[in-house]
Parts: C-alpha cells; sequence; structure tokens
C-alpha cells in the first residue's frame, strides 16, 4: 500500500459569518474573518490516495485523472470565487477552511473514479492549507477508517 | 538527569515513541515503458514520461526512523549513523544516474516514485540497527509524493 499526494493550489475570499448569532457575537467568535466584505486566501490543497502499486505500471493511481477530477470537482468550484457568495453549499453554512476541507473530501469520493489505473486505491486524506501557519485534515467519517481510530 | 528517567513527569523512556526524519536529496532521470505494452498502449498510459531518453528530477527523500530515546545520549539514534546509512545505500546507487539503466532493480521494474520509494524501503529496512523504519517520503516534484510504510 503506497500513499500518493499532489498538491493543488486556489484562490478564494469567504466571510466567516452565522445568522443565528448576534452583530457582536459574530465580531467576538470570528474577529477580522467576520468583516463584511470578506477576505481571501491562497489555499493549498493536498490530495491523498492509498492503494497497492498496479505491477503494470507501477502507479497507484493516474496522475492525469486525478488532476482532471481535483480541477472538475474542486478548482473549478472553488478557485477565485466568494465561497459564500459563489457557491451553494456555503450559502447556509460557514466557509470556515474545516467545512470546505471536509466539502473537498466528499466532493473527491465521490467522484474519484479510478480509470484503468488505480482501481484499488481509495481516497485517504483532504489535506487543506488555509495560510502557510495553518492547515486541516480530514480523513473522513471514523466509522469509514478501517481500524485506525 | 536521576537514575534511568529521563522526563520531568518521571514516565520511562520505554514509554515514548519518538519519530527521528532525516532529509536526503538527489537527482536522476528515468522513463516509464512496459515491454507488454505496444508503443501506442505505452504513450497512452505514459504519456510524456514515455520519452525513451528519459528526464529527471530532483528527488527529496524523508526517511522516518522510529525509537526510545537512549538513556545514555537523549538520543533515538545517531543522526550521523542514518545520513551515512542514506549516503551509501540510496544516493551513492541513484544519485545523478539514469535509473532504468543504471540500477538493476529498475532494468525490470518501472522506475515510478511509487516504486523507488518501495525499493528505497527495501535496502534501508535490512540495513538499520537503530530503531524501526517507519516511514519513506519521496518527493518527485514539491507538489508530488508517495508514502510508504512497508507494507
Amino acid at each position: 500500500m503506497v500513499h500518493l499526494t499532489r498538491r493543488y493550489r486556489f484562490s478564494a475570499s469567504h466571510r466567516l459569518h452565522n445568522d443565528a448569532l448576534s452583530a457582536e457575537e459574530n465580531v467576538r467568535v470570528y474577529g477580522k474573518c467576520n468583516n463584511a466584505y470578506g477576505h481571501g486566501h491562497n489555499y493549498v490543497l493536498e490530495v491523498t490516495v492509498a492503494g497497492p502499486i498496479d505491477p503494470s505500471t507501477g502507479m497507484v493511481y493516474d496522475l492525469a485523472t486525478l488532476d482532471g477530477t481535483v480541477e472538475r470537482a474542486v478548482l473549478e468550484r472553488f478557485d477565485h470565487t466568494h465561497l459564500n457568495l459563489d457557491v451553494e453549499n456555503f450559502r447556509t453554512r460557514v466557509p470556515t477552511t474545516e467545512l470546505l476541507c471536509v466539502e473537498i473530501f466528499d466532493l473527491l469520493r465521490e467522484k474519484l473514479d479510478a480509470g484503468e489505473i488505480g482501481r484499488s486505491a481509495h481516497l485517504e486524506r483532504v489535506r487543506l492549507d488555509e495560510t502557510n501557519s495553518n492547515f486541516f485534515v480530514y480523513e473522513g467519517e471514523r466509522d469509514a477508517r478501517q481500524g485506525s481510530l | 538527569m536521576e537514575g534511568s528517567r529521563l522526563f520531568h513527569n518521571g514516565a520511562n523512556e520505554e514509554d515514548r515513541m519518538i519519530y527521528v526524519t532525516r532529509r536526503a536529496e538527489f537527482s536522476a532521470s528515468h522513463f516509464y515503458h512496459n515491454p507488454d505494452f505496444s508503443p501506442e498502449e505505452n504513450r497512452r498510459i505514459f504519456g510524456k514520461c514515455n520519452n525513451p531518453h528519459g528526464h529527471g528530477h530532483n528527488y527529496i527523500l524523508e526517511v522516518t526512523v522510529a525509537g526510545e530515546v537512549d538513556t545514555a545520549t537523549g538520543m533515538v539514534l545517531d543522526l550521523k549513523e542514518l545520513k551515512k546509512l542514506l549516503e551509501v545505500e540510496v544516493l551513492q546507487l541513484m544519485d545523478h544516474k539514469f535509473l532504468n539503466q543504471e540500477v538493476p532493480v529498475f532494468a525490470t521494474t518501472i522506475p515510478t516514485t511509487e516504486n523507488i520509494a518501495v525499493e528505497i524501503w527495501k535496502l534501508l529496512a535490512p540495513k538499520l540497527t537503530f530503531g524501526k523504519l517507519h516511514q519513506i517520503r519521496l518527493y518527485e516534484t514539491p507538489d508530488l509524493f508517495v508514502d510508504y510504510y512497508g507494507d
């Protein structure tokens, strides 16, 4: 079993705001991230797939397939958007990087249909760096993991 | 330091596993080709990586060894030893080489980053006289890497 990780980049803006909270509470909870005009990040996304090495190609997963899937499922959806305004799922949910990380994992798990190489591979992990100083990792629901927790 | 205990809270050193990672860089060329495939299939599956003249990468290797802290030295292992092992077992074999032509195992195994990582594990695991080999991480580019844990 080998883990293969590919790194991608996208830029987007967001505002952390919860309608259920008062204006004061929003400022207290989210600080400057609550700025009504939003603010942006250069997100760095790491997608890890894991599986056995296909003996005829020496590969775990076909990179062109992975790149195409991430491009269509994630980058086209989020790159150069305002997450709160342009992305359906975040009209009613706060686009924190935690939730964005989970969203990307779910989008990819659904779409990661491995062509001819990597039929036995699975999505292992999504890591999303919001800045150079903070990042989030999601590995799917606990029940779905094989004895890792 | 009191007796065999190293930790302020009095925990035994046997209970503490530390992961030590050493990084090494090497540059090499390779190409992907499976003689069982037709030339067309090779080109379709491997794309530009199928160019028989090869192409190169600056690989970054991260080797992680797990072990307990030695009470006498406060260290898991002697990093000089690990550096030397990487030099002798990996870099001398692969650095500034055309992997397909010059590294025997890759005459019959396609030198993908996946297979190189597994091969490095096989080279290092039997030679490690300290700690336990935990992870091989091999970067082919800053945006593409593989991890292998030996199983």
